[in-house]
């Protein structure tokens, strides 16, 4: 909607249709982050232009085939344990009442605190084949008993699935607690058997909902680095990481890193095509559903169900953690520690302040002017989530670098100065990959608090003359508090988990909790990890004690 | 179905409790083919617990349900929902909101057969008015639209006894009404036999054959609107069912009861001895507005309905009566107007203690 007065600065663009418009001060700024995330994704694709065919060979004698089988087996191995866990769970606790529903409701959220990557190197501490576990069993049954090996598609599915459930669970949970009982006894009302009333009821109710969470359990699946990389189990990021820290080929890295992508958008193309076919909104019904009572050994085995799924996702490792952090804390707790807490707090908290001013100013513009133009724009700029970590430090680092470059050569050829290089090893390159990707976390959370401010609360303001800026920090700011609060965090605890991206773009001296655990459990170390990695295990749980807040029950 | 004689539905005696309290009290009620039955009280009196029985979603704790002749609860034996050929239309509708229109009411059509199946769906569409909007979906219609296929998603399978509850109570007052209607038309058209429930006296006599009012879990009475409205079994019933108060009056002869209207005479079925006090039921109708009449009362509130005004009027007596006069005789509160009574059929009740009457 034009508002009348709000075309004031602005250049010239070729809008959709014929029309040449302006783009205001507010539009410019959507564009120039839009700018932003197009940036590393052409540099991506521009690296075919010089294809490494020497490393390209290489990677497919060795690599490629294993890559591709291996992310493919994790891409459907994960979704389908995260649906069966994810759905099931979310449909106990969202639909049904069992003794500890209530609690299990939000306990079962906990897993989200964990890294993948912490819950993957305390599996591996515990069920490897040197691990107490098995070597417990093996004293009991004796050598020559068969055990599972842990460091296999298996395992690495096993600890991805505990670790991302929840995206499933915490979706489809609120469609079947709207759904309650009157779902299933509908369908029983037009003879309908329980069974087939869940099946043709009940979960295709819930079907955009879990649909929505699996996209983003396989986008975690696609971007992991930290999981499949302590079990060894070489996938696409992997790959990239070596490509360019093993052959030192940033091409090669490129060219993996866009394989990856066109992989990733396939993904968001096939679950909004999944969205759009089942576009129905659920009925105004009452939240407060009735419940399905659960009776007999129906009801304990949904206890044991949700008690044994948190015991192994988060009980079990946090005591371990706990446990090996207790049995070194005397020699790790010090001057070293602190300073990785330090990097990744001062990380975290720039990086969340930078990312919450620019989504505001994308939410604000996108206020502004609700046109076509700047709903492509904000799209795009909040399209990085998507992007894997370390494609983005690929994509970022290339242009980066070329502009150094680019600096050096014209200080020399005019100035006749030999210059250092201004940007590459500086903590900038970090905040500005973070911001690509992390942009999505901030937008949502302020966008969702500004649908409180509303237009006639907005129209009162401009009756009484305020605009621009003074509207924003007087009207706006206020309102969207509860916002920018929940956007800091949410960016904070992303920021301090983060890996690959701190991994390969960090300034020299610049490591961080995340890069401490690469370092120590590559190494087999994984004792001296859990000190760091239970510090990020309690930061993660801020984020979850704020979901909570925000469910009914 | 109007020639067959069977009850299609039948409650024997059945109880139903909820933590150990009683919620339902040996309830009973038979309703016959093609018959509308209703269970008109007010929230919490038990109505909807009786209804989710019979559709099978509750256990009985004593006493028998039977569907076209079939046992289908008895204390130990709970056939389940799915096998009780009932159809249920509930009061959020539960429409399903990942299919369209015509899906839903397909929803229960399975077994018979493809062409069949179309066959009955566009009937059951037809039926209700509905068969242009087939291919939208729930939340594209709006709220009567989505009641009538409610229905027609209910109707479709042929259901031997249809069950709703509160079915209008989502939708706004003016479309309730002739929804209302609509909605017996369509299921006497079908030879439906159903029952449903409402808190809503006006819906239960535009839609319902029999009225069972229920308080505290029990049927008070189970009757037609007429006899409901006109000779209520109880004073709680009277009190229920429409408008009006009840006053003492001394029964002075046969057929004549003294009051504070005056001496007044006509069909009165109490057998008491002369020279009881008993209640006597007056509705505001049977009290005519007549400025020649001796009797005179003071207004003490008015209500103005449009075309009449309904009077709460204080009689000299003490006893208090409403009138419903049309409205261009306009009088405000403290004047006194003369009446007349004209009361067609004397319906009293014995006068306990603690009910007000000397």
């Amino acid at each position: 909607m034009p508002i009348p007065g709000s075309h004031s600065a602005g250049g010239l663009l070729q809008g959709s249709g014929r029309r040449i418009r302006w783009l205001s001060g507010w539009q410019w700024v959507v564009l120039l982050i839009a700018l932003l995330v197009l940036m590393p994704l052409s540099v991506l694709f521009l690296a075919w232009l010089e294809p490494a065919w020497d490393i390209w060979r290489h990677l497919q004698q060795t690599l490629l085939s294993r890559l591709l089988l291996n992310t493919f087996q994790l891409l459907i191995g994960v979704s389908i344990g995260t649906l069966l866990l994810g759905v099931g769970l979310a449909w106990l606790t969202g639909a049904c009442d069992f003794p500890g529903r209530r609690h299990f409701s939000w306990t079962l959220l906990l897993p989200l605190a964990m890294p993948t990557y912490v819950l993957a190197f305390v599996f591996l501490g515990l069920f490897d084949f040197s691990g107490p576990v098995q070597t417990q069993l093996r004293t009991w049954f004796g050598p020559g008993v068969w055990l599972p090996e842990m460091r296999s598609a298996g395992g690495v599915i096993l600890v991805m699935t505990l670790a991302l459930y929840p995206y499933i669970y915490l979706l489809s949970r609120n469609a079947f607690r709207t759904q309650g009982k009157r779902a299933l006894e509908a369908a029983q009302s037009l003879s309908c058997s329980p069974m087939a009333g869940f099946f043709r009821v009940v979960l295709p109710m819930a079907r955009p909902w879990i649909a929505g969470g699996t996209a983003l359990v396989l986008m975690e699946v696609l971007a992991d680095f930290g999981a499949v990389s302590i079990f060894n189990y070489d996938t696409f990021t992997t790959g990239i990481y070596k490509a360019w820290f093993g052959f030192f080929s940033l091409p090669a890295a490129a060219q993996l890193s866009s394989l990856l992508v066109v992989l990733v958008f396939g993904l968001i193309v096939l679950e909004q095509k999944l969205r759009k076919r089942m576009r129905f909104s659920q009925s105004r019904l009452t939240p407060q559903a009735e419940r399905i009572q659960l009776h007999g050994w129906s009801k304990w085995g949904a206890t044991a169900a949700c008690s044994a799924v948190l015991g192994i996702a988060f009980v079990l490792p946090t005591l371990q953690l706990l446990r090996w952090t207790l049995s070194i804390f005397h020699q790790e707790f010090n001057r070293r520690y602190l300073d990785l807490l330090g990097h990744s707090l001062q990380l975290g908290l720039s990086a969340a302040l930078l990312i919450v001013t620019v989504a505001l100013l994308i939410v604000y513009s996108g206020r502004r002017h609700n046109d076509r133009l700047t709903r492509l724009l904000i799209r795009i700029s909040t399209l990085g989530y998507a992007l894997p970590g370390t494609v983005l430090a690929v994509g970022i680092f290339i242009p980066l670098a070329g502009l150094d470059n680019l600096l050096i050569d014209l200080a020399r050829s005019l100035f006749g100065i030999e210059m250092r290089p201004l940007l590459q090893g500086t903590v900038f390159v970090m905040l500005l990959a973070y911001l690509i990707r992390f942009m999505a976390a901030g937008f949502k959370s302020i966008d969702s608090a500004m649908h409180r401010v509303t237009d006639n609360i907005d129209e009162a303001s401009r009756l009484m003359g305020l605009r621009g800026l003074r509207l924003l920090w007087r009207i706006y700011l206020p309102m969207l508090r509860g916002g920018i609060f929940t956007a800091l965090t949410l960016i904070f605890v992303d920021v301090m988990k983060e890996m690959p991206i701190t991994l390969m773009t960090r300034p020299f001296g610049w490591d961080t909790l995340a890069v401490k655990i690469y370092e120590l459990t590559s190494e087999g170390e994984w004792e001296r990890a859990a000190l760091p990695a239970l510090t990020l295990l309690l930061s993660g749980l801020i984020p979850i004690v704020l979901l909570m807040r925000g469910t009914d029950d | 179905m109007s020639g067959t004689n069977s009850p299609i539905l039948e409650l024997n005696a059945i109880s139903q409790a909820y933590d150990n309290q009683l919620v339902v009290k040996d309830l009973s009620l038979t309703l016959e083919a093609g018959e509308i039955g209703c269970l008109l009280g007010a929230s919490g009196c038990g109505k909807t617990t009786v209804l989710r029985t019979i559709a099978g979603f509750e256990p009985l704790l004593q006493g028998e349900i039977q569907i076209a002749g079939e046992v289908v609860s008895c204390s130990g034996k709970m056939l389940s929902p799915a096998k009780r050929r009932i159809g249920m239309v509930f009061q959020d509708y539960a429409l399903f909101p990942h299919l369209t229109i015509f899906d839903n009411v397909a929803f229960g059509l399975r077994g018979i057969g493809r062409v069949e199946s179309l066959r009955r769906v566009n009937e059951a569409l037809e039926l209700v008015g509905l068969y242009a909007e087939h291919k939208k979906y729930p939340h594209e219609i709006s709220g009567g639209q989505q009641q009538r296929v409610a229905l027609a998603r209910a109707l479709a399978p042929r259901p031997a006894l249809l069950l709703m509850d509160e079915p209008f109570s989502n939708l706004d007052v003016s479309l309730r009404e002739r929804l209302s209607m609509e909605v017996r038309d369509i299921l006497k058209e079908n030879g439906t036999t159903a029952l449903f429930v409402t808190h809503n006296q006006y819906e239960a006599f535009a839609v319902a054959d029999r009225i069972g009012v229920m308080a505290g879990g029990e049927i008070l009475q189970w009757d037609s609107a007429h006899n409901l409205y006109h000779q209520p079994v109880s004073p709680r019933v009277a009190r229920f069912v429409g408008e009006g108060e009840l006053i003492a009056g001394v029964i002075s002869a046969a057929g004549e009861l003294t009051t504070g209207l005056g001496l007044l005479r006509g069909n009165l079925d109490d057998t008491r001895p002369i020279g009881s006090t008993v209640q006597l039921l007056v509705r505001p109708e049977d009290v005519v507005h007549n400025d020649e009449s001796l009797l005179k009362a003071e207004v003490l509130r008015r209500n103005f309905r449009g075309a009449s005004i309904l009077y709460h009027l204080l009689l000299q007596s003490g006893d208090r009566v409403q009138a419903l006069v049309p409205s261009h005789c306009d009088h405000q509160p403290g004047e006194k107007i003369g009446i007349l009574p004209d009361v067609r059929h004397l319906v009293t009740f014995p006068c306990l203690p603690g009910d007000g009457c000397s």
